[in-house]
This record gives C-alpha cells, sequence and structure tokens, in this order.
C-alpha cells in the first residue's frame, strides 16, 4: 500500500478515537467538583449571579446540549471560547502548541544521539569498565526526579559556566534552539536511560545472529559490520520503546516547561484544570489525544522504514 | 587423485583452539594438522561436538559469538600464517582470498539489506568497485549460481527467496572476490534432499571452473563419498584418521570411521540394520584420557586408556591415530 494513503487511512481512523475522547474528556470534567462560576465570582458571588454566569457560559443547558455545541466548535476550529483568557480555544493552543513540540522533537533527536553510540559501545564491550560506566551512569539518571536533574543543570551550565539560558524561550529559531538545549537534555537523559538498555541487549543478540559472520566474513571491518548489519536488525524494539516513551513525553514536559518557564501545552494545561476553563481542558484533552496518534504513526512508519518485512496494511 | 602434500595451498599443523576462559575453558580442537592443495575438495567429518566447525571458522577467527582465544599451533595460508595476522589484518583475507558458507542459509542473510547490496559489499571492500560495477558483478554471480531472473532479484531482500536460493545466494557472496578457499561448515545440512544434490553440484562446478579448493565440513558421509577428494575425521576435537575419500570408505583404520560407515544406510544392501554407536561423545570439558574414543570401542584394550594421540601412516597417503591397527584387519 501506498504509504500516503495508508497516513491517509490511519488519520481518518482516528476520527471515530478522537470522538470517544472528547466524550470522556467533556464527561470527566463535568463530574468534576467546582465549577467555573463559583471560581470566577468567589465568595462574594451570590446564588443568583452564579445562575446569571452559568448562563452566559452555556453551563445551564442540558449536558448533550452542550457536547453538542462542543463538537460544533471543534469542527469549525475555534475549540469554543476560553473561560479565563476570554478568547478563542483553538488559536491559543496553537501558540502554545509549537514550543511543545519542539522539545519533544528536540528531546527525541538528543535521546537517539545519546542512545546509539552508547549502546553499541556498552553491547560490544559488554562486561567492561565502559559497559558498567554507562549502566551506572543511566541508573543514577533515571533515579534522579526530572525537576531535581532539571535544576542541577540549570545550577551547572547557566549559573556556575553560563553556557545555557537559566529558563525562557527566544524569539528567533537560533534563540529558542538554544533556550531548549538543558530541558531537552533533561527529557533526553530520561528517555535514553530506556533506550540504551533496551538497544544494548538486542544488539548484543544480534551480535550473535548468523547474517553477522557472515558480513564478517566478507571481510568487513568491525565498524562496518556494527552499522551497516547489526544496528539496523537491532532497532525495532527500540522503537517501539521510543514511541512509547514519548508520547508519555508530550502529557509529561509540564514540570520541565514550569521548571524552565517555556510557555507550552503542559503549564496551559495546569493553570486551566485549576481555573475549571472547560473549553480550554476539553480542547487541550483532544490535542494532546492527536499527538499520541500521531507519534503511534510515526512509529509504525519506522518500523517499515527499518525492516523490509514490515508490511503497511 | 590430487594429493595434499605436493604444494599446500593451505597447511594447518598442531591447531589448538579453546572457548572461554580459567577453569570454564574447553577445548574444542586440539592438536589438528592437514593439508589443502589448490582445487581439493578437503571433507572435515564428525559428529556435532566433533570440533570441526571451531576448526575450520578458527582458520578465519569467526564464531558466532562465543569468546575463543587466539588459536595456537600454525595455519600457514598461501605463505603467511593466519594465527600471526592481527584481527584487522585477518579481514584483508575474508571474503578476498578465504570466503565461508553457512549452515542455515534461512538465517545467514541480512534481513534488512537487499540481496544485490549484499553481495556487492564484499566487491566494494576489497576491490574498490563503484556501486554500479558492483552491481554489475553481482548481476552476473547470480546468473552464474543459477538463481533465475537475477536482473529482477538484485533488489529484493532475503525473505523473498525459499531455502536453496538462499544458499545460491550465499555462495554467489562468497565467490564474489574469486576466493582461493572456500570453507563450507555444513552448506546442505538444513537444505531437502533434491536441493542438497544442486548445491554441492554447484560447488563442484565451481571449483572446476576456477581452481577453488573446497574445505568441507560435514557429517553426512554420503556427502563426503559424492564430493570429496580427501578426508579427515575428528573425534572429540582431534583428528583420528585421515586420507583419500576412496581409502577411508574402503579400508577404514580407526573403529569410530568404521563405527560411522556401519551407521549408514548401506544402498548395496549388505546390512538390512544400522548399527548405532553405542554410548554418547565424551564432553570435552573432561575428555577421556588416552584415546578419546576408548570407553565406546570395541576393540579398546588396557593400553587405550594411556595411548598417546599421535597419526601413523597405514599405507602412503593414510593415516590412523589406532593403536591397533593390526587388528582391524587392514
Amino acid at each position: 500500500m501506498p504509504i500516503a494513503i495508508y497516513c491517509l487511512n490511519r488519520l481518518v481512523q482516528l476520527i471515530p478515537v478522537l470522538i470517544g475522547i472528547t466524550l470522556i474528556a467533556f464527561l470527566l470534567l463535568r463530574v468534576m467538583p467546582g465549577d467555573p462560576a463559583t471560581l470566577i465570582l468567589g465568595s462574594r458571588g451570590t446564588a443568583a449571579d452564579i445562575a446569571k454566569l452559568n448562563a452566559q457560559l452555556g453551563l445551564d443547558q442540558p449536558l448533550w446540549r452542550q457536547y453538542l455545541l462542543f463538537l460544533k466548535d471543534i469542527a469549525t476550529g475555534s475549540f469554543g471560547e476560553s473561560i479565563a483568557y476570554k478568547a478563542s480555544v483553538g488559536p491559543l493552543i496553537w501558540e502554545r502548541l509549537w514550543p511543545t513540540i519542539w522539545l519533544v522533537l528536540f528531546s527525541t533527536v538528543m535521546a537517539v544521539v545519546l542512545t546509539v553510540p552508547l549502546a553499541l559501545l556498552a553491547a560490544v564491550r559488554r562486561g567492561s569498565v565502559a559497559d558498567a560506566g554507562i549502566k551506572l551512569f543511566f541508573i543514577v539518571a533515571m533515579s534522579m526526579p526530572s525537576f531535581w536533574l532539571g535544576i542541577l543543570l540549570v545550577l551547572l551550565l547557566s549559573i556556575v559556566v553560563p553556557v545555557f539560558p537559566v529558563s525562557g524561550y527566544g524569539d528567533t529559531i537560533l534563540e529558542r534552539l538554544h533556550h531548549l538545549v538543558l530541558p531537552s537534555l533533561v527529557i533526553a537523559l530520561a528517555t535514553a536511560a530506556l533506550t540504551v538498555r533496551s538497544l544494548r541487549s538486542s544488539v548484543i543478540a544480534v551480535l550473535s545472529a548468523d547474517y553477522v559472520d557472515t558480513a564478517r566474513s566478507k571481510g568487513l571491518r568491525s565498524r562496518q559490520v556494527l552499522w551497516r548489519h547489526v544496528l539496523r536488525n537491532s532497532l525495532m524494539s527500540t522503537i517501539s520503546v521510543l514511541g512509547v516513551h514519548t508520547s508519555w513525553v508530550i502529557g509529561g514536559t509540564v514540570v520541565i516547561e514550569t521548571l524552565f518557564g517555556i510557555p507550552g501545552l503542559g503549564s496551559l494545561l495546569v493553570s486551566s484544570i485549576s481555573a475549571r476553563d472547560y473549553p480550554m481542558v476539553q480542547g487541550l484533552t483532544v490535542t494532546f489525544a492527536v499527538l499520541v496518534v500521531l507519534i503511534n504513526l510515526l512509529t509504525d512508519l519506522a518500523y517499515v522504514a527499518v525492516d523490509p518485512r514490515v508490511k503497511l496494511s | 587423485m590430487i594429493t595434499g602434500a605436493s604444494s599446500p595451498l593451505l597447511r594447518v599443523d598442531s591447531l589448538q583452539v579453546r572457548f572461554g576462559s580459567g577453569k570454564d575453558a574447553v577445548t574444542a580442537v586440539d592438536n589438528a594438522s592437514f593439508n589443502i592443495a589448490p582445487g581439493e575438495v578437503f571433507g572435515l567429518v564428525g559428529e556435532s561436538g566433533s570440533g570441526k566447525s571451531a576448526t575450520c571458522r578458527s582458520l578465519i577467527r569467526l564464531y558466532g559469538g562465543s569468546i575463543a582465544s587466539l588459536p595456537k599451533g600454525s595455519i600457514t595460508f598461501n605463505g603467511r600464517d593466519l594465527v600471526r595476522l592481527s584481527d584487522k589484518e585477518l579481514t584483508e583475507i575474508r571474503g578476498a582470498e578465504i570466503a565461508m558458507i553457512f549452515q542455515d542459509p534461512m538465517s545467514a542473510l541480512n534481513p534488512t539489506m537487499r540481496i544485490g547490496d549484499q553481495i556487492g559489499e564484499s566487491l566494494r571492500r576489497h576491490q574498490n568497485l563503484s556501486s554500479r560495477a558492483a552491481r554489475e558483478r553481482a548481476l552476473h554471480l547470480l546468473r552464474s549460481v543459477g538463481v533465475t531472473a537475477p536482473e529482477r532479484r538484485l533488489d529484493n531482500y532475503p525473505h523473498h527467496f525459499s531455502g536453496g536460493m538462499r544458499q545460491r545466494v550465499l555462495i554467489a557472496l562468497a565467490l564474489a572476490c574469486r576466493p582461493k578457499l572456500l570453507i563450507a561448515d555444513e552448506p546442505t545440512t538444513a537444505l531437502d534432499v533434491t536441493v542438497q544434490q544442486q548445491i554441492l553440484r554447484l560447488i563442484l562446478d565451481l571449483r572446476q571452473q576456477t581452481n577453488l579448493a573446497v574445505l568441507l565440513v560435514t557429517h553426512d558421509l554420503g556427502v563426503v563419498a559424492q564430493t570429496c577428494d580427501r578426508v579427515a575425521v575428528m573425534y572429540a576435537g582431534r583428528i583420528v584418521e585421515t586420507g583419500t575419500t576412496r581409502q577411508i570408505f574402503r579400508r577404514p583404520a580407526h573403529p569410530y570411521t568404521r563405527a560411522l560407515l556401519n551407521a549408514l544406510p548401506s544402498s548395496a544392501g549388505r546390512k538390512d540394520t544400522l548399527a548405532p554407536i553405542e554410548g554418547e561423545p565424551p564432553s570435552l570439558a573432561a575428555p577421556p584420557s588416552g584415546c578419546r574414543f576408548h570407553p565406546r570401542c570395541p576393540l579398546a584394550v588396557d593400553a587405550c586408556k594411556q595411548a598417546e594421540h599421535v597419526l601413523r601412516a597405514v599405507e602412503p597417503g593414510h593415516e590412523s591415530a589406532c593403536i591397533r591397527v593390526g587388528e582391524l584387519g587392514c
């Protein structure tokens, strides 16, 4: 099946998933204690004021009606009007989407760049000091909470040796990359802790495969054998680990975004939930769902790119 | 008949191969010596675990992921001692002068690389061919090993090929740089009988065309009878008998060789039942003293428990390690 048609197909399949997700997001918010009107008016609000505001926000309507209105707002792309920001949710999310996407993308690239050479080294020299050192380093990195690791890196690389900015998100692309190095590194270390172990064990298994002997019997140098024959055949399980972990990172960037002052989706989500900004939370939930589905799609495409035996279907 | 003694291409002398280290070390090959002449097909026969694979793999140090220490003894190939070469120097020999084909063609090809690229790789490594020229050669090689419609097959992946076709591809790959010696480690064991015949035929044809020497490792005496000029029989890491194929089959001079031959289904109808060899092959971690076959040997006497391992000539070109050769009636 041609790749474009396959992707289109997958995106069409996404529609029922999204409908399910909107329903869950919608109902969960309505079940949650606390409502926007009470929060906005605070303790001074009378029952009459609250009712009036609820009517303004459309929250006095029956639930099914509210849900249909929500769907209509999604279809127009506005995702409704944010209660806290008094503006359309769609453009607000769009603006905050990019820092998160850059963060996820940059940290994933960094994780891969860290993983491949370290896993190969650990596998080829298994049992050596280098292998043990790599293992220990990532156990330490994984055991440290990300906010702590982030603070340590800021202390070291922004204050003691001021190479990277303490926080914020620049204006030009280069500035942004510069600002994203430390936060991405914190995420990448956590990702690489998983992927290095997974890739190391696959490489060890592949190293004793018959076709690796065939490659050696051709007289290829060990480096050629490793990069051309061993690495590609070891990638499958690591791609799964990376895919799952990246989906998780998308929803979990809030700590990093808050720590480094990055105006991304995670921090928006947290503030919207505490303000009971229903349309915003609904819009964000749908956005996260779409991102996770896209990552799954990318993961599947990566399988196909790596192993010719995997067919798109 | 070609004799190995005249001017050998390969001379293996007192080869010892050990796996593992310290207390767990196992000597897989002990004091093995043999020669192979240019254009000769030399068979290495024995049960699983007899050290025949370790012997042939140690020549180019390919152990399939197990850790072996550097072989002891000498392996003189074309005037150079391979034991003295560094791993890096050995890569110049592998594929260019000594090539190898493996037992299981289903797993010996890289599943994620196109066939044409896999064949072209050694040409580009050793002959500095451009990718276009390597592709041309690969096409030619596939045709010469009998792959049909090779121009369409070059861009296929291994999973598009049957087992027999994959072994043909592996042979094309091994012979790409016109090596002088082909190590074939049980090349037909994983194939069905009709395909076996085609592959053996192909190897023999290619040796005819290019004066290729072949070190054929097998446990199948039928294959030996059909293809080999000379044979060495291995038991528990040692060569126990060596001679021309005719000598070994006509006048086996070691009780183990005899037992192997008796265990063959005979097409001449001499026997109705097969005679299996009693007992099991010994563990190489703790081999029996003296002649390692004595616990299973019907002719064993006390002297066999202390017998030193020495190959003695029975007739010209035919040697046996059995001290009771006289009693064998040959």
